[in-house]
């Protein structure tokens, strides 16, 4: 039944996807592998990003996924014992190789995490440390960008009138909100979002995944998520991960109607049928 | 049956404790209230303690406790950073530092008199003087200062860590205006016990602050701390008693009065960076 191709990452033409979707890509991931200790956890991912597009990606929990987010920005060189190889090809320069600025890598880069983690510090000051310490002297300046933040996340009517009183006092989607406004703030190109919407309930869960709705026209989105209907809702492109001989490995990458429509793995096909039944 | 038996033995456990304390307090509040005066608190010693007051040993008692801390805390602080932070997990240089640490901790404070007797005053020839038992001080409360800070940092919620780090904020950064208000109540803890211990130590400040109750006029002078001048009215000096308790009393308001301050002071230093709900 199920069509063998030679590329098995990419299927199809890539067609002109939503409007608001560039089919260049924004960052190239080339051969990526990724280990702890010595031990691989993912292995040979190859993949485009396409700006202004969502890209989701799937599959059981423990397959890599998250690691590979974090080698996109970076974060593993602080994390113990990680060793990357391969390439990520970000505006021209190789992001693992190359001399690269992790600070400013960063700024370009955001990355939203599973659990909200506001720091315990006021609304404001949330988003105001960020751009104090990249540099953003000017006060008028920073206090426009933070009221844009917060309007861009629907956060604003909220809580204009409590800017200064503890983020940690926020419900968990708001604070989730805050988290993506804090990323935002620093207008960043492309936005990592590790599972953002499973430690939120149901209604929360909603208004966050409008917002990276609303969001896929400005920047490109990079999503983990556990939630295929969500995956299949929000996304332009797909990424299907799954554990081979205990080493996570891209299985199927490719637009999202087709990963979820015409499968070309079976193991795809029985992943998303089997979340399905 | 048995469980009322039990809940009256832990009772009386409890009781006891609080007897003991109620003893203590009272008979020095009591016996010293009799001795005492405002006089006291500013007049010259004489006649050995028995009469007059103890206003030249008050200034040493702080200005050696100044300089103990002035040492200790951002010494503290900085050993508590790097354990916390920058080294890396199960380096060995770190587990050194720890176990150093934890056995320092452990040291006797008359072995801290001797090392500071052979150290500050005789090698680095400050003899006996403010200095030399400030810095011994400095040296016997730094263990469980860092201990409790490290232990305070490292409890700091990783998210936020992890938070930073995506924003492309500095480790500075993060540990200035984020992890460091994070970890106050440890800071404070820290702080208390060793102003604490610093305050009532004798054995330590014997062979290197000395016990000339003169009024000191430099940090070289040499200068008695109010724990030595108790324990010299009481040992040595028959008919001191009554100085003894007012001198007592005095150093227990001093202790709790330096405890007040040094919580509020902490407090509004790191509220002023945090807000906290």
């Amino acid at each position: 039944m199920k069509r063998q191709k030679t590329n098995p990452y990419t299927l199809g033409e890539i067609e002109q996807g939503a409007p608001c979707c560039v089919p260049a890509p924004l960052l190239r991931v080339r051969d990526l592998t990724l280990g702890y200790g010595g031990k691989t956890v993912l292995s040979q991912v190859s993949l485009d990003i396409y700006k202004g597009c969502i890209t989701a990606l799937i599959g059981p929990s423990g397959c890599g996924k998250t690691s590979f987010l974090s080698a996109l920005n970076r974060l593993t060189d602080h994390y113990d014992n990680a060793q990357v190889n391969g390439q990520i090809l970000f505006d021209g320069q190789d992001v693992l190789h190359d001399p690269v600025d992790t600070l400013r890598l960063r700024r370009r880069i955001g990355m939203i995490f599973q659990r909200p983690n506001p720091f315990p510090l006021s609304i404001w000051r949330n988003l105001e440390l960020p751009l104090k310490e990249h540099g953003v002297r000017d006060r008028q300046v920073r206090t426009k960008k933070i009221e844009t933040a917060l309007m861009d996340v629907g956060l604003w009517e909220e809580v204009s009138d409590r800017l200064h009183t503890s983020a940690l006092a926020l419900s968990g989607g708001q604070q989730q909100r805050l988290c993506i406004a804090r990323a935002l703030v620093l207008e960043p190109e492309i936005l990592l979002m590790d599972e953002p919407c499973s430690a939120l309930d149901p209604i929360s869960s909603g208004v966050v995944e409008s917002l990276i709705l609303r969001l896929r026209e400005r920047y490109t989105v990079v999503i983990v998520t556990h939630n295929l209907a969500q995956a299949r809702r929000v996304a332009n492109y797909a990424g299907f991960f799954w554990m081979t001989e205990r080493v996570g490995k891209l299985i199927e990458f490719g637009q999202c109607r087709h990963l979820f429509e015409a499968p070309v793995h079976e193991l795809t096909a029985a992943y998303i049928s089997g979340a399905q039944g | 049956m048995a469980d009322r038996l039990f809940s009256w033995l832990v009772f009386g456990c409890s009781l006891l404790v609080v007897l003991c304390m109620v003893w203590v307090l009272g008979d020095v509040v009591i016996e010293g209230l009799a001795h005492f005066s405002w006089q006291f608190l500013f007049t010259v010693p004489e006649d050995a303690g028995r009469a007059g007051g103890i206003g030249p040993i008050l200034v040493s008692t702080v200005w050696i406790l100044v300089i103990a801390l002035a040492v200790a805390l951002p010494l503290g602080l900085g050993v508590a950073i790097w354990l916390s932070e920058f080294s890396p997990g199960n380096s060995r240089f770190g587990n050194t530092t720890g176990i150093t640490l934890d056995i320092l901790a452990g040291i006797p404070s008359i072995v801290y008199g001797l090392f500071g007797n052979a150290f500050f005053s005789i090698y680095l020839g400050l003899g006996f003087s403010l200095m030399s038992g400030g810095l011994t001080l400095a040296c016997m409360i730094l263990p469980v200062f860092v201990r409790t800070c490290e232990t305070g940092l490292r409890a700091v919620n990783d998210d936020w860590r992890r938070g930073a780090l995506a924003l492309g904020l500095t480790r500075s950064a993060a540990i200035w205006h984020i992890l460091l208000p994070a970890a106050r109540p440890a800071i404070i803890a820290g702080l208390i016990l060793g102003i604490g211990r610093a305050t009532a130590e004798t054995a330590a400040l014997l062979f290197t602050s000395g016990y000339v109750d003169r009024m000191p006029e430099s940090l070289l002078d040499s200068g008695r701390a109010l724990a030595v001048h108790i324990y010299d009215l009481s040992m040595n000096v028959t008919g001191g008693d009554g100085a003894a308790y007012a001198s007592a009393l005095v150093l227990i308001t001093l202790i709790i009065t330096l405890n007040t301050f040094a919580q509020s002071f902490v407090n509004s230093w790191f509220r002023r960076r945090l807000v906290v709900s």
